[in-house]
């Protein structure tokens, strides 16, 4: 136990950055376009990105409505994505979640409120098939 | 070089511990939250690459830098990262340069070592190496009168 600690205290200070060099480049350089990289944009790019995390984690968790829960959720992401400019590039892909049933009742009153507009046109089949 | 969906992922367990570290103790992160953030991690990266590219781009450059990276976090409002990122990249040559020192260090012990066994051999090496001129000469001589 006191092994483990020492060295994971040992790997706190030698090592810059905790995540994978190699699965970082393989990142950047899916991007068509990149050519090469050099170490040194590598290292930073690396430690940029955990910066990051930990800033998303952060902002999220302060944000959200975990703070009294002391938990962390998707909701928390989504709505940080969707409220903060900066991370405005992640609304795609942290899209807010709703219920199906939520959805399926948003579809219903958004069809009526057509439905209204269209004035009693075509709206009456239900009620013949009633 | 990515040749599944998967090899752009990031490891999990280095993200937990992240996530972990700079939130307060106790948190509990949602599986779902983690990947997530893991997910969100790998968008910042191309979104990074490909803006850093850009800067690149305008210098003319095919290689990308430590400045363009720099420059890319400016443009993608995340000026609060060009300070740690700045220092990171000062920690990181230090250690380069320690390593080269001491990769050095190791060579010329190594040429000591192999010196007092073979001296032929080693004496090109030693010319180069400037802190060690007395034991050069001795060398020499030692030589001549082999």
């Amino acid at each position: 136990m006191a092994d483990a600690a020492v060295g994971k205290d040992k790997c706190g200070e030698q090592r810059l950055v905790s995540l994978p060099l190699s699965r970082i480049r393989v990142i950047m350089k899916s991007s068509p376009e990149v050519s090469s990289i050099n170490q040194e944009a590598l290292v930073l790019t690396a430690k940029a990105t955990e910066l990051f995390v930990r800033y998303l984690a952060t902002c999220s968790y302060r944000h959200g409505s975990g703070t009294a829960k002391k938990a962390l959720t998707y909701s928390d992401l989504a709505s940080a994505a969707e409220d903060s400019e900066t991370l405005q590039f992640l609304a795609d892909i942290l899209p807010k979640k709703i219920l199906a049933s939520k959805y399926l009742k948003m579809l219903k009153e958004k069809r009526e409120q057509e439905e209204e507009e269209d004035d009693d046109g075509e709206s009456d089949i239900g009620e013949v098939l009633a | 070089m990515a040749e599944r969906p998967e090899d752009l992922n990031l490891p999990n367990a280095v993200i937990t511990r992240i996530i972990k570290e700079a939130l307060p103790d106790g948190v509990s992160i949602s599986k779902e939250a983690r990947s997530a953030i893991s997910r969100a991690a790998s968008v910042f990266v191309l979104y990074a690459t490909s803006c850093a590219n850009n800067f690149a781009m305008k210098g003319k450059r095919k290689t990308l830098n430590a400045s363009d990276v720099l420059s890319a976090m400016e443009e993608m409002e995340f000026q609060r990262f060009v300070t740690p990122l700045k220092e990171a990249l000062e920690a990181y040559r230090r250690e380069q340069k320690g390593k080269k020192e001491a990769s050095e260090q190791k060579k010329k012990d190594k040429d000591r070592r192999t010196d007092s066994e073979e001296q032929d051999k080693s004496r090109e090496e030693e010319e180069e190496d400037e802190e060690r001129p007395e034991e050069e000469e001795q060398n020499e001589e030692e030589e001549v009168d082999n």
